[in-house]
């Protein structure tokens, strides 16, 4: 799993050539209770690294999704659209939110592995 | 004093049970600086009878609109409500509840709510509706508020025809955003041409029907024209019996439409309170404001309803909210839904059909008297007419005479003198012959 | 005082086996279908003749296809609602303690003397000359709303709380640009109601959050560290939404002032200080006053409420059209600003007509009274419920900030630690017991907030049965019996609703069978 790195907003990205796919991690969804809703982004859309790209609702609480690299857009997973519990059943494999065409593969050193990510999830749990 | 249950004893044992001597040790925290040691130097309680001569005093030095043959809409109207509306709205389970917010004792408020968005539904022939806002003047603020937000662009076309405090409100509520509001001029003669205006960077417009001179518009090519653009049509009603008449705007391609509810269920009370409609397409549901009630089930599979899509609302998404509206017009809203339960399909529309026969008769009458012309060729229950003189002292000679006469557009628009000389007349099904009768007598008195 | 009645649930031990019904009914708690359930073609509850046939105006615009609203009769909708209304828990049956939300008994009074035709029945554009009552009403309650807040000036027109937001925020903002200071943030402590925040962004106002202090009150120092010229205001509850007085407010409307920056204070919680402190003594700008709290007119099951707001001098200028202008023949209604006097430099109109005539017309009805000692009378009662109830709980659950507190007690969820019951569950279980639960989870300041407010019209039994029931709880909860409330409620019209299927797939209305069918 050492392709997989994961940033301080609890979200994962899991890079294949130039492309990472991106979703929220297994602590975050727990956090989150029932997932009601999810609002993707369009691919061909670009964008900054940090940039709000995508919503996540439970019925209590809304969260925002930020692009965890920069780049273009290239997919969205509509499945959660009609079944945003996808993510509730599996955060890190067919709950997956988008996908993104790395435009500097270079902020990835950036996040964290894994080993680092379970420490912060430690110390915030 | 009658409200207050403690006895001087109860007050001295819980002050005991506290562990303070004095009430006054409770309030140790305020400021010494801003202690009132003793009472403000204001009357003291009083009794009920005494509280009610004084209120009935004031009442009394109003005429009430029932007491005079009454003429006047321009966004409110007065019908017969039915006496079953006022007696259930005062059940204690509805008066005295607060926002249903724990629903396992609030199924009677959020199952009215789940009808009452039905209802108006169906009446606009739109998808979605909410729970109600503040009135229809806050409902169209907000209805543009949500058109920016779903299409990001910055200007916003206001019809002529709008209910000016509609724009006005508007207006105010986009005051300190960077969207353009570009109102037009009173469209007295009808002649405005809005798709003309429309623009890319136009995210809404917004367009009333009757309009607030009671023409009544087709909106389908405007809402072609619209969308051709990329732009949301908001339709506004204030004046909601009439779509127990009228082709909904819904089915005339409108994206939102709001309006005043108050004319099913709701007495005239002077301007307030009253409800705002809310109802749009279920594709821009998330970005609509103001509560929405949902149907689920409870953890015995029995049919239940909850408020739903709070996400949207500020006591979560606080500055991200969709708006910072947090009440709903409840009790306004429940009297709407019981007086169009008892109205039903039957009775929704011989209603509009005699508002609309009792304008009909006002028009032909007033329009016959020497110097009066009746302005419009279409109407639903309100028209304009043009007086020989101003319309202002005109209606305070009427009322002189005890008759309400109708709303002079100089109310709404006392510096543009060629509006000066119109007068805005509505009827319902509360007026008889004999008031039709009585305002073309007075009014050919007060002309001649 | 206990009675050792056990909550039948399914399972329980000793319970009695569930009585099914053949209708659904059970007993007393009778089910009812939607209205849309019980149509029948051509049924109708007036009694309206056809109307005449006339040649119409109507423009060609004629509805065709039917409403598709359902007939019933009288007696059928009157069945109806009355089964409806005995779903809902509500202040006139049982102690309603919903924290920041201010459930007082709502005196009939009020609801009868605003159906006197002579306030209800005046349409809002009828000329002044026959209105001269209702404007005098509205200046009363005008009068008596500056003499408890101590302010100079009070706008009206102002439908609820929020709106009331809105308008003091619009106020100042109008100020600030007369006096060209264009500045952009608004400070919001944590625990503000959201509304707070959602008004400071429609005025297109940043929002910054500034921390509490470990006594529940607002950090002064670091409020004084962040003030500068790009504040445009604070908006700050007092008595805040902890329950509690806000000791540093005039040194920090002292420094809000000495920043140029304005002081919002939200009046949510008027009701503890009415009488006994005036705002205006303690340096804010502006307040609003939620009529359908301090002031008793109806919750109504979520509105209609009304949200005057007082202000400073300073500000009065700017406040919304319609304003009351007083004059030698009395109050005259201005609603256009050349109407007004030389001085009013109005943000514009807030809403049609001229505000929540019903509401006011109930809210002077209260004031007249109470008077000015009965007034000061309930905001103590008030207080000291709110005090008894701390006192009688704080052994047995966690009381978030030492006391006095002022009209309402926050707890937390400490007390439940490791207990496997949460503040929800805690809740639902006193559904059970009779009450309304309190708020729940805000103030956000504190995990898993219980906010408490008895209000003044409560009696010392039914607050000493409340505190018997929450102990009784507590007791039931740390013995282990988290199955209990996990389930709870048991005993209430519906048992707990599933608020996620609500949310992911919603359903807003209700569609015919054959059509519900077809989109299947």
């Amino acid at each position: 799993m050492s392709d997989i790195r994961f940033s301080e907003e609890h979200e994962w990205i899991r890079v294949d050539g130039d492309v990472g796919t991106c979703g929220i991690t297994e602590f975050a969804q727990e956090q989150l209770g029932d997932i009601v809703y999810v609002e993707l982004p369009e691919a061909g859309r670009q964008v900054a690294q940090n940039e709000e790209i995508a919503v996540v609702e439970s019925v209590k609480a809304a969260s925002e999704l930020y692009a965890p690299v920069a780049g273009e857009v290239v997919d969205s997973n509509q499945a959660l659209v009609d079944d945003p519990a996808k993510v509730n059943a599996d955060a890190m494999g067919e709950g997956w939110f988008f996908k993104i065409r790395l435009s500097d593969p270079g902020q990835l050193d950036a996040l964290m592995d894994e080993a680092a990510y379970l420490a912060l999830v430690a110390e915030q749990a | 004093m009658r409200y207050l249950p403690h006895t001087e004893a109860d007050r001295q044992a819980m002050l005991a049970a506290i562990g303070v001597g004095a009430i006054d040790d409770l309030f140790d925290d305020v400021p010494a600086s801003a202690r009132l040691p003793e009472l403000l130097d204001l009357p003291n309680h009083q009794g009920e009878m005494q509280v009610e001569r004084d209120l009935e005093a004031l009442a009394g030095r109003n005429l009430s609109a029932g007491a005079a043959p009454c003429f006047l809409g321009a966004g409110a109207y007065r019908h017969h409500l039915p006496a079953a509306v006022d007696h259930l709205i005062q059940r204690s389970e509805f008066l005295t509840a607060y926002t249903p917010y724990q629903p396992e004792v609030s199924q009677g408020t959020l199952q009215y709510l789940f009808e009452y968005q039905t209802q108006v539904a169906l009446l606009t022939g739109m998808e979605v509706a909410n729970a109600s806002m503040y009135d229809g003047a806050t409902a169209c603020a907000e209805a543009v508020l949500m058109a920016h937000r779903l299409n990001k662009r910055r200007r916003t076309l206001l019809s002529g025809g709008l209910h000016p405090h509609y724009r006005e409100a508007t207006v105010t509520a986009t005051q300190f955003t960077n969207f353009e509001m570009a109102a037009q001029p009173p469209d007295a003669d009808g002649g405005e041409d809005l798709a003309a205006l429309i623009d890319d960077d136009t995210a809404c417009v917004v367009v009333q029907n009757p309009d607030v001179f009671g023409r009544l518009h087709d909106l389908s090519p405007l809402a072609a024209a619209a969308q051709a653009k990329g732009a949301l049509l908001v339709a506004v009603v204030t004046e909601v019996v009439s779509l127990g008449a009228l082709t909904p705007p819904g089915e005339m391609g409108a994206d939102i439409v709001v309006g005043e509810g108050q004319s099913l269920g709701n007495p005239l009370n002077f301007g307030g309170p009253y409800l705002g409609l809310f109802a749009s397409r279920q594709k821009f549901l998330r970005q609509m404001p103001g509560r929405l009630c949902g149907e689920t089930a409870d953890a015995e599979g029995r049919r239940g309803y909850v408020l739903t899509l709070s996400t949207r609302e500020q006591h979560i998404r606080r500055e991200k909210a969709t708006s910072n509206i947090c009440t709903n017009s409840g009790l306004c809203s429940l009297g709407f839904c019981i007086h169009l339960a008892l109205l039903g399909e039957t009775g929704l529309r011989r209603l509009a059909g005699w508002n609309h026969a009792r304008a009909v008769q006002t028009a032909d009458a007033l329009g016959a008297l020497d110097g009066v012309e009746v302005l419009n060729d279409s109407f639903f229950n309100e028209f304009t007419v043009r007086l020989p003189r101003a319309a202002d002292g005109v209606v305070s000679d009427l009322a002189e005479r005890g008759i309400l006469g109708g709303v002079p557009l100089s109310r709404f628009y006392p510096d543009d003198g060629a509006l000066a000389d119109l007068l805005l007349v509505a009827a319902t099904e509360s007026n008889t012959e004999d008031d039709i009768a009585a305002l073309a007598g007075a009014l050919a008195e007060v002309l001649s | 005082m206990s009675h050792a009645s056990d909550l039948s649930r399914p399972g329980a031990a000793g319970a009695a086996a569930p009585i099914t019904t053949n209708s659904g009914h059970r007993g007393l708690d009778l089910e009812e279908p939607l209205i849309f359930e019980q149509d029948a073609p051509g049924r109708c509850g007036v009694d309206l003749p056809e109307p005449p046939e006339l040649a119409g105006r109507l423009g060609g615009l004629e509805r065709q296809a039917p409403i598709g609203l359902p007939g019933l009769t009288e007696p059928q909708v009157v069945r109806h609602f009355v089964r409806l209304s005995r779903n809902n828990f509500a202040i006139d049956a049982g102690l309603y303690p919903l924290g920041s939300c201010t459930m007082k008994h709502n005196p009939r009074l009020n609801e009868k003397l605003a159906r006197l035709p002579g306030f209800a029945d005046l349409h809002p554009l009828q000329p002044a000359e026959t209105v001269p009552g209702a404007l005098q009403l509205i200046d009363e309650l005008a009068q008596w709303l500056i003499a408890l807040t101590g302010m100079p000036a009070v706008a009206m027109s102002p439908a609820a709380g929020a709106h009331g937001e809105l308008c003091g925020l619009m106020c100042i903002r109008a100020a600030l640009e007369a006096a060209g200071d264009a500045r952009e943030v608004v400070l919001v402590p944590e625990s503000a109601h959201g509304t707070n925040p959602a008004t400071a962004a429609v005025c297109g106002y940043r929002i910054e959050e500034i921390p509490a202090d470990g006594r529940g009150r607002v950090d002064l120092a670091a409020l004084t560290e962040r003030l500068d010229p790009t504040v445009a205001a604070i908006m700050l509850t007092n008595p805040n939404t902890c329950g509690l007085f806000e000791t540093d407010i005039v040194e920090i409307a002292e420094a809000v002032h000495q920043a140029g920056a304005y002081f919002y204070c939200d009046g949510a919680n008027f009701n503890a200080i009415v009488g006994r402190v005036r705002p205006g003594d303690l340096g804010i700008d502006c307040m609003h006053l939620n009529l359908h709290k301090t002031f008793s007119t109806p919750h109504g099951g979520g509105g209609p409420g009304s949200g005057p707001v007082v202000l400073s001098a300073a500000l009065a200028p700017f406040a919304p059209l319609p304003m009351l202008v007083r004059g030698p023949d009395g109050p005259r209604l201005a609603e256009h600003a050349t109407e007004a006097d030389g001085t009013a430099a109005s943000f514009g109109r807030m809403k049609a007509f001229h505000g929540q005539m019903g509401m006011f017309v109930r809210a002077l009805a209260y004031i007249l009274s109470h008077g000015g000692d009965g007034l000061r009378q309930a905001a103590e009662d008030a207080v000291l419920n709110a005090n008894y109830v701390l006192a009688e709980l704080q052994d047995q659950m966690s009381l978030s900030f030492p006391g006095p507190c002022m009209h309402e007690v926050l707890f937390d969820d400490g007390f439940l630690k490791d207990t496997g019951v949460s503040t929800l569950d805690f809740a639902k279980a006193m559904i059970d017991e009779g009450f309304h639960p309190m708020t729940m989870y805000f103030p956000l300041v504190v995990h898993g907030a219980m906010l408490i407010e008895p209000t003044e019209s409560e009696s010392k039994a039914s607050i000493d049965q409340f505190i018997a029931s929450l102990r009784h709880l507590v007791e039931r909860a740390k013995a282990g019996d988290a199955a209990l409330f996990a389930g709870a409620p048991y005993l209430a019209p519906r048992r707990r609703l599933d608020e996620t299927q609500a949310a992911r797939k919603p359903v807003l209305r209700w569609t015919p069978p054959a059509e519900e069918a077809a989109a299947e």
